[in-house]
């Protein structure tokens, strides 16, 4: 950073900041034991949720300069949300980051190739459901050809940093593109009709997670929904919001504000935390533009994440069957920390006849896939990881069940890493739903 | 900045890795929980162990650079603002457990292990560590010793005063101390240990401690009684102690607390009521059923409309964890939140809360009152902010005389918060002349050249709350 882009930044921070809720945060400490980050260093307050507020209040204040050292404070966050539940005072710490890193992307030069690859994914690619499909075709090529094997026979992937190594290994076998498109835009419910739901496809999980969505479609269905699924939704604009993209993720809200509007649904139902919960806060983000605020605000009370929906048509009360197995819950953050569904999942996995549940330690602590945050700090996020696949262990489990993309691969992640691929899998709650749903009806039926 | 030679030692001493003294390193370490306090450090040091801390505070004493030992920054007195620079000393590095001895009943540790984790691995073997400050989540032992911390439990079990059987600590000079030890008697010369607790960091670092332990009661009860009248509240609490039942746990919550604590924590605390005690009692299953009975009907005989004794162990705790988040949920209200612990005998707690509300009233301030009425040590906690001047000045001028009036009911200026730079002012109303000259010369005796934690406990003329030196520009 530059004297002058350090200038502009400190000057955006004061214009922009919510004053306020930076001196809402009175520095009582209770964040503290819940930041994995700060947990991972070893308490380095600079690496906790007091910390960077007090960094960013200082910023305002004009008592440091933004310099490279707060930036990495701030880009260490996992934006996990995991202080705002535990925080008495209320702090929107979520709020700030966003606004935080917002000013300082923004702001500061980046080097020509990373700007590219910025440009590429977040206004070409995300917000392009079709183009995002044609790349997710080419891995299922990849996948599908002999391609997939000729490279793991020669060890090609040895050139990728391990953590894409080991991505590689687990992304899941892609379905046909061409499911989605011959996709209807409005199905019928398998049993007597007890709500009409639309449903939010979200980018990731409209591709490479296709088949997850398919089995959400399916399982709404089983549950008694009317689906209706608008043609000119796109992503969430969640990764742009947390990665100091504000401006895109806001037309993005847009977007899919009037792609939602006047279907006469009763919710409007995501089967990923992560966007959930930026879904969610759509009247947030567009708070400074009056003609938005209203119809942001009526989308954001429609969402509902799809297991709390379940609970509520007492889904867990239908026959759920599996052979014997432990699972377990690993929470999504954005699920528990920004949408507080934490009990649902729960309830839905334990009406799971012939399993057992173990609940693991600290299960709602972050997986630390956060996004892109794998990619972009992987040495903090395998260290929460290793963290995570002990608590993983301890169970015995057999499942770990996830409700959101990035949680999912972070967890096959771990399995793949720890060597425990031949004794535990990662699942979708959704898709684990569909197998005991199916499973117990077809034991009925022999 | 620290003198490079100074840099260079310190770093020859514990390494490059543990310290730091950059701009966001020393900006996160120039507060702790007291608002309106701040103040850059000049580096921040975290030692391995005993022996380091020795070399450092040797290095430090020579060059007579100020030392300021610092937990988790929950203090709420700016006990571990570094408001003279300095080096901020971080025990993250310190944070064993060394020893649980279950024939001694004690328990050895580092200073660095956070409070709940003693209260855990203790209670995992039948045994209990009284002591629960507001902030046991996140407080580490050290501090608490430093601070004596009080809890919820102080009524019938003490602080952590009580508690503490021996130190290690490292005396301005570089020399190790150590006193007291695993025992039950010991009158082997001035008691150090008590002096060193409570110290605030002025006297030494502690870099060890022995702790007492006690068996862990069987059965534990929790009831919440609810009144139209505050001032029948506090009169229950006196009656209860009056008829011999020693609660463990006897808190006290005004309406607007009670409010905000709802809202943040939703376990169901009853809004209407004007004041609430909480209150526990633990002890042989028998007896615990016998006092909650009694208390129960002594709150009715002072117009307690409702009793209710929580009904499951998750309930019970549900309702004191709500009550320690008090403070930190009252700033929901104003941006800033400031506290006191003023503290007087018990028998005097309806005085005190009227008394407190008078003033409030007088200085036409927002004020919730809560806190440990059991143990006469109240929160009056006033709702202001800190961007308007003019009120910050008249919430200082209503402290003070919270100070004063607390000291003329025979009581003290601080419960359990500790002197800090925050109340240093008032130390003298509660002390008078001979108790500070005497406490000078302590200090004096020990740290001639005042390098440990300086501009606390004694009041100077000027104070300086922010102190952040722009040395970037």
């Amino acid at each position: 950073m530059n004297t002058h882009e350090k200038a502009r930044i400190q000057e955006e921070f004061q214009q922009r900041m919510d004053y306020d809720e930076l001196l809402n945060c009175m520095r009582c400490g209770f964040c503290l034991p819940s930041c994995p980050t700060y947990l991972e260093t070893g308490k380095d307050e600079a690496h906790s949720p007091r910390g960077r507020i007090a960094l960013m209040k200082g910023v305002v204040d004009g008592n440091i300069e933004p310099d490279e050292e707060v930036k990495k404070s701030l880009d260490m966050c996992l934006g996990c949300r995991a202080c705002e539940p535990v925080c008495p005072s209320g702090v929107n710490y979520g709020h700030l980051l966003e606004e935080a890193r917002d000013i300082i992307y923004q702001n500061q030069k980046t080097p020509f190739f990373q700007k590219i690859i910025r440009k590429i994914a977040f206004k070409g690619l995300f917000p392009k459901p079709k183009r995002l499909r044609r790349l997710t075709s080419l891995l299922r090529f990849y996948q599908k050809s002999k391609l997939q094997k000729i490279v793991r026979t020669l060890k090609l992937t040895k050139i990728l940093p391990s953590t894409y190594r080991l991505m590689e290994k687990v992304l899941p076998v892609v379905p046909k593109m061409k499911e989605a498109e011959k996709r209807q835009k409005v199905l019928e419910p398998f049993s007597k009709k007890k709500k009409r739901v639309a449903f939010f496809t979200g980018c990731l999980m409209d591709s490479m997670f296709l088949s997850t969505n398919q089995s959400t479609i399916k399982l709404l269905q089983y549950a008694g929904c009317e689906v209706v699924i608008p043609d000119n939704q796109i992503c969430c604009g969640a990764l742009h919001g947390h990665s100091g993209e504000k401006e895109q993720a806001k037309e993005m809200a847009k977007k899919n504000i009037e792609a939602f509007e006047n279907l006469n649904v009763d919710y409007i139902i995501t089967n990923a935390g992560g966007c959930g919960a930026f879904l969610n806060d759509y009247h947030h983000l567009l708070k400074d533009e009056e003609e938005w605020t209203e119809r942001a605000t009526s989308f954001d009370q429609k969402i509902k994440d799809i297991s709390s929906l379940l609970v509520e048509l007492n889904f867990h009360k239908q026959s759920l069957k599996l052979p014997y197995q432990i699972v377990t819950y690993q929470d999504s953050c954005h699920l528990k920390n920004g949408q507080q569904t934490f009990m649902e999942p729960r309830q839905l996995l334990d009406s799971v006849q012939g399993t057992d549940y173990v609940e693991m330690k600290d299960a709602s602590r972050c997986c630390g896939s956060a996004g892109i945050y794998n990619l972009v700090q992987t040495e903090m996020s395998m260290k929460i990881l290793d963290y995570k696949m002990k608590q993983t262990r301890a169970t015995h489990a057999n499942v770990i069940v996830t409700a959101n993309p990035g949680c999912l691969l972070q967890m096959k992640m771990g399995i793949e890493k720890e060597g425990l691929a031949d004794k535990m899998r990662a699942v979708h709650i959704v898709d684990y739903l569909v197998e005991a749903y199916e499973y117990s009806k077809n034991e009925r039926v022999s | 900045m620290l003198p490079d030679e100074v840099k260079e030692q310190i770093i020859e001493i514990v390494g490059e890795q543990d310290f730091q003294d950059s701009y966001t390193n020393k900006l996160v370490y120039s507060y702790d929980a007291t608002p309106q306090f701040q103040a850059m450090p000049d580096a921040i040091v975290a030692p391995h162990n005993t022996e380091q801390i020795a070399q450092i505070v040797k290095v430090c004493n020579r060059f007579k650079i100020p030392i300021v030992p610092r937990g988790s920054g929950t203090n709420l007195s700016a006990g571990t603002t570094p408001l003279e620079g300095g080096v901020v000393l971080l025990f993250k590095h310190m944070d064993k457990i060394l020893e649980i001895d279950e024939e001694n009943l004690t328990i050895t540790t580092q200073p660095g292990v956070i409070t709940q984790e003693i209260i855990n691995q203790v209670e995992e073997r039948g045994l209990f560590y009284p002591p629960d400050p507001g902030s046991l989540n996140i407080s580490q032992i050290g501090g608490n010793i430093n601070e004596n911390s009080g809890g919820l439990r102080g009524l019938k079990y003490g602080v952590t005063r009580d508690y503490v059987l021996g130190l290690e600590a490292v005396l301005p000079n570089g020399e190790i101390l150590h006193t007291g030890g695993k025992l039950a008697k010991d009158v082997a010369g001035y008691d150090l240990t008590r002096l060193l607790v409570g110290s605030e960091g002025t006297l030494g670092i502690i870099t060890e401690a022995t702790l007492k332990l006690l068996p862990l009661p069987p059965a534990k009860k929790t009831a919440l009684t609810l009144f139209e009248d505050i001032h029948m509240a506090a009169k229950a609490v006196s009656d209860i102690i009056a008829h011999k039942i020693i609660p463990a746990t006897l808190e006290f919550l005004d309406q607007p607390t009670i409010k905000v604590v709802e809202e943040f924590s939703k376990v169901g605390l009853p809004t209407h009521a004007k004041a609430v005690l909480l209150i526990e009692q633990d002890g042989d299953s028998h007896k615990v059923e016998q006092d909650i009975k009694s208390i129960s009907t002594i709150c009715k005989q002072n117009e307690a409309f409702e009793v209710h004794v929580a009904q499951t162990k998750e309930e019970a705790e549900a309702l004191t964890t709500a009550r320690r988040a008090a403070l930190s949920a009252l700033s929901r209200l104003k941006p800033t939140t400031i506290l006191e612990d003023a503290t007087v005998p018990r028998s005097e707690i309806a005085n005190m809360v009227k008394a407190i509300n008078n003033i409030a009233e007088k200085y036409e301030l927002d004020i919730c009152t809560f806190g440990h009425a059991g143990d006469g040590n109240l929160h009056p906690t006033f709702l202001t902010d800190v961007r308007n001047k003019e009120e910050i000045e008249r919430v200082e001028k209503a402290f003070e005389e919270i100070f004063i009036t607390a000291v003329e009911l025979g009581g003290t200026i601080t419960g359990e918060h500790g002197v800090g730079a925050m109340k240093s002012p008032y130390l003298h109303l509660k002390l008078g002349e001979a108790g500070i000259n005497t406490m000078k010369q302590l200090k004096l005796a020990l740290d001639p050249n005042q390098i440990m934690n300086p501009g606390k406990m004694f009041a100077k003329s000027n104070r300086k709350k922010v102190v952040i030196k722009h040395e970037y520009a």
